[in-house]
């Protein structure tokens, strides 16, 4: 159940006191009296990060990615602002000369992964729905399980798919080289100001369902304005999965990145 | 949203830190901008302690309020608004986070008496 905790290889976790910086010297021990009353209790003084062994984690995962040569990005958004759907367009596009790798973790099902199927990508499902938190966000160790269904040598990029979520998944760094979002038109145009972590957090911001513009009381121009007043660096860039408009400015960013290049 | 899962992880670490020994008080350090609520945290810590073998031990929150320092007026200011993250002076966006990013165990309060469920007669 434990995000924090989970053994894939079957090993029991055993702390390693080694490589944090813990201090037991203060401790008086007395062993001697187990009668089941406290004896006095007394302060250990501790200011250990909670997110400590997330992050060793995710530096795990990220000497994984480099060690291959492989850049990675986590891709997150609120559900249904199109992470899939662009996802699919991507893998389409760069299919001929980026080799990509999927980690699909926003599933119910295996829908997401069947729409991504047959796009000439290596894809590893995550079941994140068996375990406290799972439902919230991808943390390290998940990505951890997940690379495991991939084969890095072979790829340059691996594309995160996180679950659907505007709070959490930008608190879990999972080894990701730079953090993209999905914000459509749809969703209005306060939630840069709503969820300021969030948008504060990410490098490029896909402003999707622009081909819905015309029905919707919204002008992109004020949806742009919006983001840069929490993030004024991210790059942004209005396109449409469905109608294709915008996409190659988006192909173009994914593909400095992938080679490692600046990206803006 | 995912408090239990940052209760797991705060047990973990308390019990890194408590050698075996009963723990009544775990002290623990909160930025706001965690987006974590307090109350949803207390709750669940009610759950996790007992599966983690501390089933006393009392979460003690400290919270600490977000600052920032503009780079375009120059100021260090606290974020008193709940969802803004830009300068209160001059409404910039280019700001450098000061504070409020804190989540740690800062410390326990541990007392000899054992942990019950590893007590053998
Ligand atoms: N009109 C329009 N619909 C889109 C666009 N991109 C995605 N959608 C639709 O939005 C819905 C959710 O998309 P999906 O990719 O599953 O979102 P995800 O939950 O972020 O992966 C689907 O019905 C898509 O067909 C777009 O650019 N325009
Ligand atoms: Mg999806
Ligand atoms: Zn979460
Ligand atoms: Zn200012």
């Amino acid at each position: 159940m434990g995000r924090f905790h989970r053994h894939d290889d079957g090993t029991v976790h055993d702390h390693d006191h080694g490589d944090h910086d813990h201090d037991h010297g203060d401790h008086d021990h007395d062993h001697g009296d187990h009668s089941g009353y406290r004896t006095g209790s007394q302060r250990v003084d501790v200011l250990e990060a909670i997110f400590a062994e997330n992050d060793a984690r995710a530096g795990a995962n990220r000497e994984a990615f480099e060690s291959n040569g492989v850049r990675a990005l986590n891709l997150m958004s609120s559900p249904g602002s199109g992470k899939t759907t662009i996802l699919s367009a991507t893998l389409d596009e760069l299919g001929g000369d980026v080799a990509v790798g999927v980690i699909e973790g926003d599933i119910a099902t295996d829908l997401d992964a069947t729409k991504l199927a047959g796009r000439g990508a290596q894809i590893s499902l995550l079941n994140t729905g068996n375990g406290f938190g799972g439902e919230c966000h991808l943390d390290a160790p998940m990505v951890t399980r997940a690379l495991r269904g991939l084969e890095l040598p072979g790829l340059d990029l691996v594309v995160i798919e996180n679950v659907g979520n505007l709070v959490c998944p930008a608190e879990f760094d999972v080894g990701e080289h730079a953090k993209a979002m999905v914000y459509s038109v749809t969703e209005g145009d306060d939630k840069p100001l709503k969820y300021p972590v969030m948008f504060r957090a990410v490098d490029v911001v896909l402003l999707n369902k622009i081909d819905l513009v015309p029905y919707l009381d919204v002008d992109v121009e004020n949806y742009v304005t919006r983001v840069r007043e929490v993030n004024p660096t991210a790059t942004i860039l209005p396109v449409s999965a469905r109608t294709g408009a915008g996409m190659d400015a988006w192909f173009d960013w994914l593909r400095r990145f992938a080679a490692g290049a600046p990206t803006d | 949203m995912h408090e239990l899962a940052l209760c797991e992880a705060i047990a973990d670490v308390v019990k890194s830190h408590a050698d075996g020994q009963h723990v009544d008080v775990v002290r623990v350090r909160i930025g706001a901008l965690r987006q974590v609520v307090p109350e949803s945290l207390s709750f669940c810590w009610s759950m996790v302690r007992d599966f983690a073998d501390m089933p006393e031990a009392e979460l003690e929150l400290e919270s600490v309020t977000a600052a920032v320092q503009c780079r375009s007026c120059g100021h260090d200011s606290e974020i008193t608004s709940q969802w803004s993250l830009l300068c209160p002076r001059c409404d910039s966006a280019d700001v450098a986070v000061l504070r409020g990013n804190e989540f740690l165990v800062t410390s326990l309060d541990v007392s000899d008496r054992e942990p019950q469920q590893t007590q053998k007669e």
